[in-house]
């Protein structure tokens, strides 16, 4: 697509730079320091578990654990306690995997939509109805409680923004201590030549504000309220 | 184009600040809490000193190479299916997204916050369209009703309270709920919802582009950013040319280092990344993307004394430390960019001429330079901004070079000068309280209406070391 006034633009940078164009061979250096590096590395799967249910209860989250089969039980407490009827989710391989396929058609009350990309946008119309979005982490970071979301044709951005609530489901295996692990992959696929997904959100609890005078309101833009179920998968 | 926001004088917006006593307190309470909230979180993170020199070695880096990056920029955003734009004036930004804007017959236009394009007074721009603009954040939103100006670079309406808010909404949009924080909310979310999904253009600022891949990352609390991404077939970024990094592993540390120095959080509910347009099947995310580049003056910082300045990454943690900034709140600063960081950065981009009050505008206490968490030596810059008014433009204010050309006349004769040391004393005695003064009369006017004067002593330096070696008292 169309690029303008680069050229210009940015031979004016380098003359005030005081040097010559620089287009090429420009390396990252290796910095002095590292910290984000070596930050929680050396804890286990269980310390990064507990670290990762304090925070989320601390961001206002409701936090559960369960395993593969029990995860249905409890995902229909979630719903329940939220009153959820309208659910909407991604159409997601671990859906079957976790036997959410079977769970949404014995539920004959709730109206689920599972994303199609040939409804196109019928289904953001949907999702801003919803009361319960339903995700899946692709990588969770233990120490801020956050739940990543590698967005495509199947899994819109929608279904987790628009609803009045929404519900993570975060597999064990996908828990890293940090923003500093999710960032490295994504570099690293870049440096093999990958082309990355249009949108990656990394959601933390909650919307929430302070704009009116400091004081913490939740729900403003985005779901009101968020449940965590960590399902162990190893 | 001007970052001056109103032509009152920088007195008299002093005066409006102090005597705002709402505002006051909202301010003293909302430093208080944010530079707890940071020093508690740096403390949890542990090893802040590293994090800072590692913020200070990646913004540094990639300002030394900025041509490199930004045009590593433009090619994947190209790639992507993106137009970009690099705009040296905020005109020539506004005119290519007006431009945009008359192309797509689009009538409304959803935003969400974005502190380069109040500096560039996009949303006027955009309304001599005849579109419609309207700000997504909460706090942005409510200025917005009310044609007020931000304070505060985080929380916006700091200066505002709810029994205001309440107001605004009832005049403005027939609100007839309490002034209770979580009803106006959910009122806004209603009235901003119906705006998000009728929008035909949505606008975003940008925390950190990222070089490698042509991503824009934002980092936001309300989700406000995530609906303008999601809902609308058209998408404009706008960055300040220095708003960029190398990699994602940069951006991660940069927002690491963001979040717990703007509002002490460790992380916001929402860090989007989006990267071009949408593919063929994806439902959310624009089907077209410009992204506008804007330098608008900052050029004009590279290569100078001042180039770290560009290092910033506008958290705000030098204003919710600044003393100046505590007691005459973000109006009095008359700049998009207000606290010490605007004192530094708005005559910079705007010239001295208007705006030549801002570095006198701090106490040079340095407690901005220990918050910035990339170590920017703010109030080194805001000293040699002192030095460059006084040297080169002779711009200082009014104040200052009354009082400077007083003392001058008085300090530059000698025996004018020999006698009213010796005389000071008995002659100022009636200026005299608890050993200083006040209210000094003639040439002490100018540096007594700003700060106080020891009162002198009986005895002049000249006469007491003329007398010393003749047994005279110490």
């Amino acid at each position: 697509m169309a690029v303008h006034n680069r050229e210009e633009f940015l031979n004016h940078v380098a003359k005030r730079l005081g040097r010559p164009l620089k287009l090429e061979g420009v390396k990252r250096p290796k910095w002095s320091v590292t910290p984000q590096i070596d930050k929680y590395k050396d804890l286990s799967k269980e310390e990064l578990i507990d670290m990762l249910i304090k925070q989320a209860q601390e961001i206002g989250t409701n936090v559960f654990r369960t395993n593969k089969d029990g995860l249905v039980n409890v995902l229909k407490d979630a719903i329940k306690e939220y009153e959820g009827v309208k659910i909407i989710t991604a159409k997601d391989k671990r859906n079957e995997d976790y036997g959410l396929i079977a769970f949404f058609d014995s539920e004959k009350d709730l109206q689920v939509h599972v994303w199609d990309y040939e409804l196109g946008k019928d289904n953001m119309r949907i999702a801003e109805q919803a009361d319960i979005g339903i995700i899946f982490s692709d990588i969770t970071l233990a120490e801020t409680a956050t739940v990543t979301i590698f967005n495509n044709k199947d899994h819109g951005n929608s279904i987790v923004i628009m609803p009045k609530d929404y519900i993570a489901i975060i597999p064990t295996s996908t828990i890293v201590p940090r923003f500093t692990q999710a960032a490295s992959q994504i570099h690293n696929r870049i440096a093999n030549g990958e082309q990355i997904e249009t949108c990656v959100s990394f959601i933390t609890g909650p919307s929430n504000s302070a704009d009116i005078e400091m004081v913490r309101v939740v729900g403003v833009h985005g779901p009101v309220r968020a449940t965590y179920i960590l399902v162990d998968d190893e | 184009m001007s970052l001056k926001l109103k032509e009152t004088a920088y007195s008299k917006r002093i005066k409006e600040g102090i005597k705002d006593d709402f505002a006051r307190n909202a301010v003293a309470s909302a430093q208080g809490r944010f530079r707890t909230g940071r020093l508690t979180q740096a403390a949890i993170l542990g090893d802040w000193e590293e994090w800072r020199r590692l913020g200070e070695e990646i913004r540094s880096h990639t300002i030394e190479n900025l041509d490199y990056y930004l045009m590593q920029l433009s090619e994947n955003v190209s790639k992507r299916g993106g137009n970009v734009f690099f705009a040296s004036t905020a005109e020539e930004a506004n005119d290519y997204i007006k431009n945009i804007i008359k192309q797509k017959n689009a009538k409304k236009i959803v935003k969400s916050k974005s502190m380069v394009t109040e500096e560039i007074k996009l949303n006027e721009a955009i309304q001599e369209t005849g579109a419609e603009v309207v700000e997504s954040d909460l706090g942005e939103w409510i200025l917005q009703l009310d044609g007020d100006q931000p304070s505060h670079i985080v929380t916006p309406a700091l200066h505002k309270d709810r029994e205001q808010m309440r107001q605004t909404f009832t005049e403005k949009r027939g609100y007839t709920g309490s002034s209770d924080p979580d009803e106006l909310a959910q009122f806004a979310r209603q009235q901003l919802r119906n705006d998000f999904l009728t929008a035909d253009i949505g606008i975003t600022g940008c925390n950190f582009a990222i070089a490698e891949s042509g991503t824009i990352t934002l980092v936001t609390n309300e989700g406000n950013a995530d609906m303008v991404y999601s809902v609308p077939d058209t998408l404009i970024t706008v960055m300040g040319m220095e708003r960029i990094v190398p990699t994602w592993e940069e951006m991660e540390v940069l927002v690491s280092l963001l979040t717990r120095s703007a509002v002490g959080a460790k992380i916001t509910s929402y860090v989007t990344a989006y990267t071009g347009v949408r593919s063929e099947e994806e439902i959310d995310g624009p089907e077209e993307y410009h992204l506008v580049i804007v330098d608008n003056g900052r050029s004009k910082i590279l290569g100078t004394e001042f180039q770290a300045a560009l290092h910033c990454i506008r958290c705000g943690a030098c204003m919710n430390v600044c003393p100046v900034y505590r007691h005459i709140g973000g109006h009095a600063y008359n700049s998009v960019y207000p606290g010490p960081i605007g004192a530094v950065l708005t005559p910079l981009l705007d010239g001295y001429e208007d705006h030549k009050e801002l570095p006198y505008a701090s106490t040079l206490c340095g407690a901005c330079t220990e918050a910035c968490p990339v170590k920017i030596p703010l109030h080194e810059m805001l000293i040699m901004h002192r030095q460059k008014i006084v040297e080169e433009e002779k711009k200082a204010p009014l104040s200052e070079k009354l009082m400077m050309k007083g003392v001058g006349m008085w300090g530059g004769n000698p025996s004018i000068y020999n006698m009213s040391t010796k005389m000071a004393h008995t002659a100022l005695k009636p200026f005299e309280k608890d050993g200083v003064i006040k209210k000094g009369p003639g040439p002490l006017k100018g540096w007594t209406d700003s700060r106080d004067l020891p009162a002198p002593p009986k005895e002049s330096f000249r006469q007491w070391f003329k007398n010393r070696d003749k047994g005279g008292k110490a």
